[in-house]
């Protein structure tokens, strides 16, 4: 192993020694040192999502986010990597006392990769896209309380909701403001952004070049090339030969430490927004009853999981709500792990003797090595766990459908999403109408702040009520040759901004 | 000939008929529902509804196989239910990566294998002759993933001569580039296909050299080799050239594994990718295509067979000619 290391560290050091030479003696007349870098470099990014189609609201996937979000097209805002909404195509907003209202005002001088410019029928255009019948968007339900858009001039948009929404702003992140006249989504684009499309080849790469019309500060390279692996150890190995400059999302945590000891990449630990949780039927016996709830969970000792799973890497969670969510606070005290009072609490829920349940566990991982954690864990406190190992469909079908189980394992990808806990109906069935309110209240606030308070509340309810059990934050690690600067890290929902990445030369 | 030849295409009409039905049948009887990968988590009953209507997976099974067949019939192998982009042209490029890839691995499985496999046989007794028998019988028992992962640590990691894996983006625009990037799954297939096929030469080879009238061409004056040459090779090679023909297609059905070990956007990697998302069409048009390839092959093979020895044309058609 180690003699291995060594030729690798060898071959690392010649090929970084050979491009100083060439970067010293090129005509570029940039140079490694320092701070600069090669402002026409091709930076070649490895990914394991690779797009279906280029339409995101045509079943286009992660991948079409990763590549094409903030890169190729723009929202009126924009969210940024540390979780904060800002203005991006829209200069400016004014909101109605009623807050029913709002009036987006456009930015000037914008162009289309088309040469079009950015006119306000264009917003219209592409939110009707994201609310049409036929539209596969995930964010089709958050902006259905859009009642009326109207376009009085050129530069102005006057959306009317059908009741307040204060995520309306935050939610208008995700629409990709699209030519109105752009045909073809699927296989070509017209967006905004600082890069337009070089080429797409299925199955293999994705290329963007530096659009020259953009509107704001030019792209800090003049190529980028997402490259598609299916298989992780693929997507190391072309990081490991520089065939790709940096890997998006790490999947394998056993292929880091080759990276954490070479000198020559960087390994970077941000925060996803995935939580694991081990779901509870709220509505099934025995985890209707709380006491329950929280036993299990202070019988399961997470960090160990974590540990276990993640090396290193990846944060405990005491609720639903990530550090990039607004309303975030560090809850992990709440039924924190504690073998003597998770004991404590199955006998004064009855169940001093403990009781066994089936856990329907998705058949991929981390899911798996959980629930046999899971299992070696509650076996402590006199619980017997049955493992029901169930393929993503019938994950859909049978717990997300027909609610027909006692707890399952599943991995929530987005952010703020601590809202599904205000709907009684959702599959894991957490029923506290005091929290249903505060949900519907928090939406209809009339500042961030109100809102923000409300939702700390549903925060530290739910932790309290044990609602889940928050098993862990997945971590979100980017691998990067050092040569790179300038690449997110924390990746919300799968975007990757590229426009600010730097490679010396 | 003739009438051979018209059995034999009536033949492979039905049989991809055939396959085509099965093909169809089995796909519906996997368990899961497509809509489910095209909605989210969130999705109504009524987007989930929606979802199956646009891809027509709601109407009756009878109803949705003669739509394929017709799409089928004028050239058109559908539409995928994930992207909604045609199959038929993805399927065309993807051939640009599987075709080269498997025939490069072919010939060069057939250049190392029928050498080695003649010298195993006829150098029985040496040491190297035994050495080469040994090493074919180990190569049937290495996987092919296994195979591509030394490679790479070799070649691709430690060396860095060759890449480890991926295709170029403009695919054969740069031939020198697209060479290199197929030259470690081609060595790597042509390593594990050469190590059963000199398993099947060798034994061929054996059999023509007990034969009584190899015996005779030497007893007539024939020296070994203008023995083997007129009457040794033509006969070792009829049944080796059905074992090539099934050794051709397991390769382009089996190039999913190597596909993805080398992360190359070939047939295999786009078969593996619809079967994850239930993407019927695509899984029909992969399958459909390779079906087709595979009889073709298997057609070839027969016909060559036939024209290298003439005693089969007499017996499997019918004893006319």
């Amino acid at each position: 192993m180690s003699t291995k290391k060594n030729v690798l560290y060898a071959t690392a050091a010649v090929a970084a020694l050979a491009l100083t030479v060439t970067a010293c003696g090129g005509s570029g007349g940039t140079s490694a040192s320092g701070g600069t870098w090669d402002k026409d470099a091709v930076v070649n990014i490895g990914s394991l999502y690779e797009p279906q189609n280029l339409d995101n609201t045509a079943g286009g996937g992660q991948g079409v986010t990763e590549a094409l979000n903030g890169n190729v097209y723009e929202g009126l805002f924009r969210l940024t990597d540390d979780g904060d909404v800002e203005k991006l195509l829209a200069q400016d907003y004014q909101t109605s006392a009623d807050g029913l209202t709002y009036t987006f005002t456009l930015r000037d001088g914008v162009k289309f990769h088309s040469g079009k410019e950015l006119g306000s029928e264009d917003v219209k255009y592409s939110l009707e896209k994201v609310l049409a019948d036929d539209s596969q968007s995930a964010r089709k339900s958050n902006l259905e309380v859009v009642k009326d858009i109207a376009t009085p001039d050129k530069r102005t948009v006057k959306i009317t909701l059908s009741k307040k929404s204060i995520s309306f702003v935050y939610n208008l992140s995700y629409v990709w403001i699209i030519n109105s006249q752009a045909e073809n989504l699927k296989t070509t684009e017209d967006g905004t952004g600082p890069y337009a499309l070089n080429k797409w080849t299925r199955g293999s790469a994705l290329s963007l070049n530096r659009f020259a019309g953009y509107w704001g500060d030019a792209a800090a390279n003049k190529q980028v090339v997402f490259h598609y692996y299916k298989d992780a150890s693929a997507l190391n190995n072309a990081l490991l030969t520089n065939a790709v400059d940096v890997v998006t999302s790490e999947q394998s945590p056993d292929a880091l430490e080759q990276f954490k000891s070479n000198g020559t990449y960087k390994v970077n630990d941000g925060n996803s927004t995935t939580k694991l949780l081990l779901a509870f039927n709220d509505k099934a016996k025995p985890f209707t009853d709380v006491k329950v709830r929280q036993a299990v969970s202070a019988a399961i000792d997470d960090k160990k999981l974590l540990e276990s799973v993640w090396g290193g890497y990846g944060k405990q969670i005491g609720s639903m709500v990530p550090p990039t969510d607004p309303w975030y606070e560090d809850l992990t005290d709440v039924n924190a792990h504690d073998v003597t009072k998770a004991k404590k609490l199955l006998s004064e829920a009855g169940y001093a003797k403990g009781f066994s349940f089936t856990l329907d566990t998705p058949n991929y991982d981390p899911h798996p090595t959980a629930a046999t954690f899971i299992k070696s864990q509650l076996a402590k406190v006199g619980i017997t766990v049955k493992i029901n190992t169930i393929t993503p469909d019938e994950w859909y079908t049978k717990v997300y459908k027909n609610h027909d189980f006692s707890a399952t394992l599943q991995e929530h990808v987005n952010d703020r999403d601590l809202v599904w806990y205000g709907n009684p109906d959702f599959y894991w069935g957490y029923d506290n109408p005091q929290v249903t309110k505060w949900v519907e209240q928090a939406e209809e606030a009339s500042s961030t702040a109100d809102q923000t308070e409300l939702l700390k509340k549903v925060n530290r309810q739910t932790a309290e009520d044990a609602a889940s059990d928050w098993l862990y934050l997945y971590p979100q690690i980017v691998v990067a040759n050092d040569k790179l600067s300038g690449y997110p890290l924390n990746g919300l929902n799968s975007q990757f901004y590229a426009y600010d990445i730097k490679k010396k030369g | 000939m003739a009438r051979y030849l018209a059995r034999r295409l009536a033949f492979l009409a039905v049989s991809l008929a055939l396959a085509s039905v099965v093909l169809f049948v089995l796909l519906r009887m996997l368990p899961g529902d497509p809509a489910n990968a095209l909605t989210s988590v969130g999705a109504s009953p009524e987007q989930i509804a929606a979802a199956r209507h646009a891809i027509g997976s709601d109407r009756p099974l009878p109803e949705q196989f003669t739509h394929w067949i017709g799409q089928l019939a004028s050239g058109d192998l559908g539409t995928s239910f994930v992207s909604s982009l045609p199959v038929g042209p993805e399927v065309a490029a993807r051939m640009d990566v599987t075709v080269p890839l498997t025939l490069a691995a072919f010939v060069l499985a057939v250049l190392i294998a029928v050498p080695a496999g003649f010298t195993a046989a006829h150098k029985r007794h040496t040491w190297y002759g035994a050495l080469l028998n040994g090493v074919s019988q180990l190569g049937i028992a290495i996987p092919v993933f296994w195979l591509g992962m030394i490679l790479i640590a070799v070649f691709a990691l430690n060396a860095g001569w060759l890449p480890s894996g991926g295709f170029p983006q403009d695919g054969w625009a740069d031939p020198a580039e697209a060479v290199r990037s197929l030259v470690l799954p081609v060595v790597t297939i042509a390593l594990v296909m050469s190590a059963s096929l000199i398993r099947y030469v060798r034994s061929a080879t054996l059999d023509v050299l007990g034969s009584d009238y190899l015996r005779t061409a030497r007893a007539l004056g024939s020296s070994f080799g203008g023995a083997m040459r007129r009457h040794g090779l033509r006969n070792a090679s009829v049944p080796v050239i059905s074992v090539l023909g099934i050794e051709l297609a397991s390769t382009l059905l089996g190039a999913v594994v190597v596909e993805s070990v080398y992360a190359l956007p070939g047939l295999g990697s786009m078969l593996a990718t619809g079967i994850a998302q239930h993407d019927y069409p695509v899984i029909q048009g992969v399958l459909f295509v390779s079906t087709l390839a595979v009889l073709l092959i298997g057609f070839v093979a027969d016909l060559a067979q036939r024209i290298i020895d003439p005693r089969l044309r007499g017996r499997l058609s019918g004893g006319s000619r």
